[in-house]
């Protein structure tokens, strides 16, 4: 057991844990924050990722202790006022079915277009590759980044 | 309009007034009201709930796995109530014996069927009595009223209330014996596409699935079951396991061993350190010695499923015959949520929170284990993160029941990918043998197809199993001599409902031996169909539309070409046009075109998106899927070896919804089965080589393939 400092969504938590408990497991259970998702466990499917200093990243697959000082961000914490333009276009195209992946999917979505603020499908296709769905709702992923990205296409 | 449902004044119940002076009322499916006719019981199946503030309170008691029938069904009440779109309010349904017929979310039934006519003519009751308090208040024909936006007005004089302000007095009032009924020309909900009442909260996070249930002093739990199927606990040695910080509780259950904890990670992590002696029974097959136990059957003799003519000695008198051999693998449903479980077992009462296709199994399963009758047995059904059949099952309820009996204390129980992967009831593996006979003029004479497959679900009569041959026994063409008969494998891999079920392979065999036929009697495959669909207008059509809007028989670039796939399925009519080609020598979809007659259409872009997810399921099968076993066990564990279609591989899709004014159909599923075979008789068409067992990763391509101008290299 270790003593670790995790900054979530701009609060600091001090958690008595093993080191080598995936960050995911210590947003959910141990903070409360449920919007991320537990889908593989071993980073192949992405519906736990989150930002570490505003870069996508599988929480499952990473231990709380080499999370160090990188600010993490939650889907609860991605946006402080209102709604993300990523949120916003999620919602405008209505691209959730069950939507449990859909939590990861928009934390990479919004991690991708603060990279390449008009990715190309084909950036969409390598930066998206790794978020699964089994609802099939690719489609409107694809639709809805160039939305956000402000670049609605017919 | 066809009017299925004939209600009668006692279908309906007035519960009566709320605390605060509302309007509640309880309406039945057709089956629950034959029922009340004989019985005089009531059973009442959606509560539209009207409120003094005017709030109406739709109830919904399906489950809502991304369907968007917590938007659908409130559309239909609200459309013939005149509601107020943005004074709807949507709860979900405990489980409940029979307060609300059948909560059984399976095969795209949560509209067609019943709940349809059942939830118009609610609203339109409901609207009714309103006008009628309303008239009364006034003193004035009701006929001078009329509604809109959850308001009575009275037209000659302006005057106007809220349904909420009429919904102590419409209360008192009789319910209409025959409420009218929108001409659907006055429809302002159904058939508009509105958006999903879920999506704000489920792009924030906030929506709640089953992992997401927090109970005050809930522990955490995973569990362990024998690789093997038929496999139990021998003994096992938790030393190591509660050394892990965290770890509460290491209790056996009836299908294995569950670790308990004050958090996930500790649970996952004991359970890795577990060490278990498993009793592995006596299953030991792999998949090679399944096919060949099927490959065995075949040769026995076959019930009889669907017989017209004489099938042998039409065979016999052939111009031209073709034989072909067709296998499909297991598949495992692997729902993007995995199997979990939040359960509260108490001396005299238990609580159940569960993402469930099935809440009255959740229920019984409880009460049978706890010894508990049905009444002190609460379940709640959350979101599902996907169902796809899989959660029609309770085994993973068991566990989380029996950890919290063992535990007193409530459990969340989730099983890991793994666990998920290597326990399902998976989609059957199967086999099936086809003899097809043309005439002289290349017209389908004959067709004798038999199938072998696990059975699971209703038995049809003489020993034929009804979900092996759906799709096969009512398959769509007219032949004049058809033959399709059942051989029943006994192997002990748990084989059930998978998104389509029967046809998710039938129409694949089908549909690729049709296309075989079609290119040995020289024909295009669009036309050979099309001829031999003359009893299916619906289908035709569909068929006609797609190869229309896909440009069927026009050229395409070298390197492409096109196949068709066509399915009718859970009341749905649909096509598809695969258009494909190879990358790197693997087969790559590079656009699908559906044309599908659903019926009258609730929401148009939920039906779109759950088309266009059909496909996206369907792709997965045909490119990735598979489950193999060995030595009794199955390999795949992970996403890694059972890759699920990616957002790259993603094909451009059109989907054309076909105007129809028959009674609504399933949309959830019949998208599914068309594209397997779209796909491999464009492959078909583009490189000559005819894919009779999927996967398409265990397939390989000539070198040249895709160069080469294939038989039917026009389409």
């Amino acid at each position: 057991m270790a003593t670790i400092s995790l900054q979530v969504n701009g609060r600091q938590y001090s958690l008595e844990v093993s080191p080598d408990t995936p960050l995911l497991w210590a947003l959910r259970d141990l903070i409360g924050l449920t919007g991320t998702k537990y889908g593989c466990g071993q980073g192949l499917c992405g519906c736990c990722t989150v930002h570490l200093a505003g870069k996508a990243a599988r929480s499952c697959i990473t231990p709380v202790s080499a999370v160090g000082d990188r600010p993490v961000t939650t889907i609860e914490g991605l946006s402080r006022d209102g709604l993300h333009r990523v949120q916003e276009a999620w919602i405008a195209e209505d691209v959730p079915q069950c939507g449990y992946c859909q939590p990861g999917q928009i934390m990479s979505a919004a991690a991708l277009l603060a990279d390449q603020p008009e990715p190309s499908d084909p950036d969409i296709d390598a930066a998206m590759e790794g978020n699964l769905c089994r609802c099939g709702t690719y489609d409107r992923v694809r639709r809805a980044i160039h939305r956000a990205a402000g670049e609605e296409r017919s | 309009m066809k009017d299925i449902v004939k209600l009668r004044r006692r279908d309906f119940l007035k519960l009566g007034s709320l605390a605060g002076g509302g309007l509640i009322l309880g309406v039945s499916l057709p089956q629950q009201m034959l029922e009340a006719a004989e019985g005089e019981a009531f059973q009442p199946n959606v509560f539209i709930q009207i409120d003094p503030e005017n709030w109406v309170t739709v109830c919904v008691h399906k489950s809502e796995m991304g369907q968007g029938i917590r938007t659908a069904l409130p559309m239909i009440v609200a459309d013939e109530l005149d509601a107020d779109w943005n004074r709807i309010k949507v709860t979900q349904a405990d489980a409940h014996p029979d307060k609300y017929g059948s909560q059984m979310t399976v095969g795209s039934r949560s509209i067609r069927g019943g709940a349809w006519m059942t939830l118009r003519r609610a609203g339109a009751s409901a609207r009714e009595m309103l006008v009628a308090a309303a008239a009364a208040r006034w003193q004035v024909p009701p006929d001078q009223c009329r509604t809109e936006n959850s308001k009575v007005i009275h037209a000659p004089t302006g005057r106007e209330a809220t349904y909420g302000e009429l919904a102590k007095a419409a209360s008192q009032l009789p319910l209409p014996d025959e409420p009218r009924l929108k001409d659907p020309a006055e429809f302002r909900f159904i058939g508009k596409s509105m958006h999903q009442v879920d999506t704000p909260d489920r792009v924030q996070g906030k929506a709640t699935f089953g992992l997401d249930v927090r109970v005050p002093g809930m522990l955490f739990a995973t569990a362990v079951h024998c690789p093997v199927f038929g496999g139990s606990v021998e003994s096992f040695d938790a030393s190591r396991t509660r050394e892990v910080p965290g770890v509460k509780e290491v209790v056996q259950l009836s299908q294995g061993v569950a670790v308990v904890a004050e958090h996930t990670w500790a649970a996952l992590r004991g359970a890795q350190l577990l060490d278990v002696t498993w009793n592995h029974g006596g299953f030991s097959m792999s998949s090679s010695d399944i096919s060949a136990h099927f490959r065995e059957v075949a040769e026995t003799e076959g019930a009889v499923a669907r017989k017209e003519g004489d099938v042998e000695a039409a065979l016999g008198s052939a111009a031209g015959r073709l034989e072909a051999v067709y296998e499909v693998p297991y598949l495992a449903h692997a729902t993007m949520e995995p199997m979990n479980c939040t359960a509260h077992v108490l001396a005299d009462r238990c609580e159940i929170w569960v993402p469930t296709q099935n809440p009255q199994g959740v229920q019984s399963t409880a009460a049978r284990l706890t010894g508990l009758g049905i009444d002190r047995v609460t379940v709640h059904v959350t979101f599902l993160g996907c169902g796809l059949g899989r959660r029609s099952r309770t085994d993973f309820v068991q566990d989380a029941v029996e950890a919290s009996m063992k535990t007193g204390a409530p459990v969340q129980m989730v099983w890991t990918r793994e666990e998920d992967m290597q326990h399902d009831f998976y989609r059957p593996a199967t086999y099936t043998r086809f003899q097809g006979g043309l005439d002289a003029e290349g017209k389908l004479e004959a067709l004798k197809v038999r199938v072998v497959a696990p059975p699971f679900g209703g038995e049809g009569p003489g020993g034929v199993n009804r979900n092996s041959v759906d799709g096969v026994a009512n398959l769509p063409y007219q032949i004049p001599h058809l033959l399709v008969d059942y051989c029943r494998p006994n192997v002990p891999v748990p084989v059930g409902y998978w998104r389509s079920v029967g046809p998710s392979q039938n129409a694949f065999v089908i549909e690729s031996f049709v296309d075989e036929l079609a290119h040995a009697a020289k024909r295009d495959p669009f036309e050979f169909r099309r001829e031999l669909l003359a009893s299916e207008p619906r289908l035709r059509h569909v068929l006609e539309v797609a190869a229309q809007r896909s440009g069927w028989g026009k050229p395409l670039p070298e390197g492409r070409a096109r196949g068709i796939g066509l399915v009718i399925n859970k009341g749905g009519y649909v096509a598809q046009v695969a258009e494909v080609s190879l990358r790197d020598g693997r087969p790559w979809v590079e656009k699908v075109t559906c044309a599908a007659d659903c019926g009258r259409i609730i929401n148009p872009d939920t039906a779109q998106a759950q088309i266009v997810g059909s496909i996206a399921y369907g792709l997965t099968a045909v490119l990735h899927g598979e489950i193999s076993i060995e030595g009794g066990r199955v390999r795949q564990s992970n996403f890694h070896d059972y890759p699920l279609l990616s957002i790259a591989e993603m094909p451009e899709v059109e989907v054309v919804l076909v105007e129809s004014t028959e009674e609504p159909g399933g949309v959830g599923e019949p998208g599914v089965p068309p594209i397997a075979p779209a796909v491999t008789n464009a492959l078909f068409a583009l490189t000559g080589t005819r894919i009779r067992k999927l996967p398409l990763s265990n397939a390989a391509f000539p070198a040249n393939a895709g160069k080469a101008v294939a038989t039917a290299g026009s389409h």
